[in-house]
């Protein structure tokens, strides 16, 4: 028995072999040049910019949106999206705290034991995933307008549970999440570079990390191939969950409270720096390398903004309109569109 | 030989309904081992039914499937159906983001071709997996490179990855439906050179096609299905072109009386002239002169093109080259309002998608296009509009509480009516219709027809895509498309058979 193989289809030379998976180990590095422009920009405009201090202190602020851009880039390669996490980020926090804290702070008056806080948290955060997976995922339901309603329900819950007021009284537990060093670094920087590492090697070496891409890029396709599309992606739900009240937890340890507004405006950045660093809106495409690499690009961005004394009154503006150039300059490069 | 107990696949006596309609009824399918079974019929004679019931996709309401003599799994256990029958559908199930090698391995990336899907995970070896890829590539002799993104193979190649991936899963039977539709000639007969060679080497296969010269080409033994039922079961060898094209259509497709139109002379200028018009990847340069007054049908298969030059013409699709011009004036390519201003109007294929707004009401739809003239300076006079509406009701018979009722609330054929006066309500000199009755009852066929004949007598030239030949009867002459191509044109008069022939790609 002989086949022909077709002549179009003939074997490609080995330099094809070689250059197609290198090229497209290319996308995920396009931002690492644009880092070291921003690095030397830095060092240009004020010498304090590459002190170590200085550097730690940019990586650490970073660490919350960094854990949110985590779980957004998860479920946007999916091909579904997720804009309650920055409520998230108030709530989960807020309701551990309440649940344990005394009455006299501002507490729900149950006085729980103070080491349930942090499982309180995540369980929140589990479970405000499972509700937007279960209104996405089961009953059909628009996910931009689920999550956006359930961004304006958490908000509205964190504001009702604490009557609008800060919370300061914080247990250890969470206090220690914010502020503990570990060899020279701040915790939370050690924390978020593990949970990135763990989700790389499970999006890139795992069946079920490849899953999310197999129902982002094709879900029919992924369902042939025996992928239980809802439930991987249920998962991912879930999982975006417990990132965003972690992120919360390390973002009230950090700040040492919990104001009624934590987390509000994030989902911008989040977005920002998904698309920034290469993770396609319409799923299947994209690492977490690259989101990564976007929060990094956008800490480095408002960090040189502070240093070089832009006024306090303009900075968010000029904020906004950077992230809106880089989007202008990540959609040349890439060229492809965003939508 | 062998004897029927011992077919590869087997579908005894199933029958399928959904809903109201009987998509299946008492069918009974042999397939030999090793042997390359066609499965032919004409839209809607439940082809893709059997196919759903062949891959455990649906569950059989009466009858039974079975392989090699045993009873099928149930439908639940998808791992049991896919190492019993693979599908190449006529959609991809190729996801272009990833390579090749991932494609093939897809969520089975650790496991050794017959293994159980391990339960605890392990990291997927990216080495070892490009290498099975490869290996498996090469087994079957498909030159494409695992490493590369599915995304930038070409269809064929994407084709081929889509069998080598059928096979690979340990399935000896394999089912391509449609696998020809969207290849070029050359492709198509380096797909037929693989699939003898599988053929050779014991995999059975349903070939499912609309073309019957490629039936005689890979097939050995074909089954036609018509309305839902069997027809017929032969070795292709034994059974001429005009036996299968007769079963396909039956004898019975009675001639509806359908009165003579006046011929159009040949001196009556031209209202649409395509010339050398061409779009890539949908059909070659065609040449046409619709006279005013003339209605021209144009048919073919899905694959044919009739569909995407009807809407070149009427500016849903931007032509690749050529030109195309209304009453001797150039009409700007890919633009609905150019067109609707050059005078084409439209009946698009898809009524509820692109034809009508389901929650307006009837007389909003039907005077969309000429919302402008409804009043002073882009105001809309609802006493106007609704005096419109109802003359446009009363002219096309349409059958609606009235014209505030939604469109949502009309049957079919009422909504399609209501889409026909749309495109006429501009008083086009050109008016483009695709499948105008399709899903549409007797009666309002009737009047569409009617009204379509009736404009054409007013002088408009009229291009009319369908499938159906009882439309087809209503034309002066008939052009027939086979992949993007004309390739025959019959002037009125002609029979059932020479149309079906042209369409199958069998004629002269």
């Amino acid at each position: 028995m002989t086949t022909t193989a077709p002549s179009t289809a003939a074997a490609p030379g080995p330099a094809r072999r070689r250059t197609v998976p290198r090229l497209a180990r290319m996308r995920d590095l396009t931002l690492v040049p644009a880092i070291v422009v921003l690095l030397v920009v830095g060092a240009l405009i004020d010498p304090v910019f590459l002190s170590r201090t200085n550097l730690v202190n940019v990586l650490q602020q970073q660490t919350e949106l960094s854990l949110l851009v985590l779980a957004e880039t998860l479920i946007l390669i999916g091909g579904r999206f997720d804009l309650s996490l920055e409520s998230t980020v108030g709530l989960a926090p807020a309701l551990g705290v309440a649940l344990v804290i005394p009455a006299a702070s501002h507490g729900l008056g149950t006085d729980w034991a103070t080491a349930l806080a942090v499982p309180i948290c995540l369980l929140v955060g589990l479970l405000v995933g499972a509700l937007n997976g279960l209104l996405i995922l089961r009953f059909g339901l628009s996910a931009f307008i689920v999550t956006l309603g359930m961004l304006t329900t958490l908000r509205g819950l964190q504001i009702g549970i604490t009557g609008g007021q800060s919370l300061f009284d914080l247990p250890p537990s969470v206090m220690y999440l914010g502020n503990a060093t570990w060899l020279g670094l701040p915790l939370s920087i050690w924390l978020c570079g593990g949970l990135f590492a763990a989700g790389i090697a499970a999006l890139g070496w795992f069946r079920h990390g490849r899953a999310v891409y197999a129902i982002g890029g094709n879900v029919d396709a992924a369902r042939a191939a025996g992928i239980r599309s809802d439930r991987v992606m249920w998962a991912v739900f879930m999982i975006a969950g417990v990132l965003a009240a972690l992120a919360g937890l390390l973002m009230t340890g950090r700040l040492g409270s919990i104001a009624a507004n934590q987390g509000e405006q994030m989902i911008f950045k989040v977005f920002a720096a998904a698309v920034i660093g290469g993770v396609s809106m319409n799923g299947g495409k994209g690492t977490l390398f690259g989101g990564l690499c976007g929060v990094l690009a956008l800490g480095l961005i408002s960090n040189i903004l502070t240093l070089a004394g832009v006024s306090a009154q303009w900075i968010q503006a000029l904020y906004g309109l950077i992230i809106l150039i880089a989007l202008i300059l990540a959609r040349l490069t890439t060229g492809k569109a965003q939508d | 030989m062998m004897s029927l107990g011992e077919s590869a696949v087997t579908a005894v006596a199933v029958s399928k309904r959904f809903g109201a309609t009987t998509a299946l009824s008492d069918v009974t399918l042999r397939i030999a081992p090793g042997e390359t079974h066609a499965l032919v019929g004409r839209n809607g004679a439940g082809k893709s039914t059997l196919v759903s019931l062949l891959t455990g996709l649906h569950q059989p309401d009466g009858g039974e499937i079975r392989f090699g003599g045993e009873p099928a799994p149930p439908v639940a256990d998808r791992g049991a159906w896919r190492q019993r029958v693979a599908c190449v559908f006529q959609r991809s199930t190729i996801i272009p983001a990833l390579t090749v090698a991932e494609n093939l391995f897809l969520n089975r990336q650790n496991e050794n071709r017959q293994s159980e899907p391990s339960r605890i995970p392990r990291p997927i070896r990216w080495k070892a997996l490009r290498r099975r890829a490869g290996d498996l590539l090469e087994e079957y002799a498909v030159g494409v490179d695992p490493g590369a993104l599915a995304g930038d193979l070409d269809v064929e190649q994407r084709q081929l990855v889509e069998i080598a991936r059928a096979l690979s899963q340990g399935a000896r039977f394999i089912i391509l439906d449609e696998p020809t539709a969207r290849l070029d000639a050359t492709a198509i007969e380096r797909l037929f050179t693989r699939l003898r060679a599988l053929a050779e080497s014991g995999v059975t296969m349903l070939f499912i096609s609309h073309h019957l010269q490629e039936v005689y080409a890979v097939c050995d033994t074909v089954t036609v299905l018509r309305d839902a039922r069997w027809v017929l079961t032969e070795p292709v060898a034994a059974i001429g072109h005009d036996a299968l094209v007769a079963a396909m259509t039956g004898e019975a497709a009675g001639l509806t009386d359908v009165a003579a139109r006046p011929p159009v002379g040949a001196s009556t200028p031209a209202a649409l002239r395509l010339e050398g018009l061409a779009l890539d990847g949908a059909y070659e340069p065609v040449t046409l002169d619709v006279r005013a007054g003339e209605i021209v049908g144009v048919t073919g298969s899905g694959s044919s093109g009739k569909v995407s030059l009807a809407e070149t013409v009427g500016g849903l699709r931007r032509a690749g080259s050529g030109t195309l011009s209304v009453g001797g004036r150039l009409v700007a390519p890919g633009s609905v309002p150019a067109a609707l201003k050059a005078g084409i109007g439209l009946v698009p294929q898809d009524r509820h998608r692109e034809g009508l707004v389901p929650l307006l009401s009837v007389a909003e739809n039907a005077t969309l296009p000429i919302a402008d003239r409804l009043g002073p300076a882009g105001a809309i006079l609802p006493g106007r509009r609704r005096a419109v509406a109802e003359a446009f009701i009363e002219r096309y018979d349409i059958r609606a509480e009235g014209p505030d009722a939604p469109v949502a609330s009309l049957s079919g054929g009422n909504a399609q009516k209501v889409v026909l006066a749309r495109a006429l309500s501009t008083g086009p000199k050109v008016l483009v219709l695709i499948n105008p009755t399709a899903g549409v009852d007797v009666r309002s066929k009737e009047s569409l027809l009617g009204a379509v004949r009736a404009a054409a007598d007013a002088g408009t030239g009229v291009l009319m895509i369908s499938d159906e030949l009882d439309d087809l009867r209503h034309c002066d002459r008939v052009l027939v498309m086979f992949h993007g191509r004309v390739t025959t044109e019959l002037q009125a008069g002609w029979s059932d058979t020479d149309v079906v022939a042209a369409v199958e790609g069998v004629s002269g």
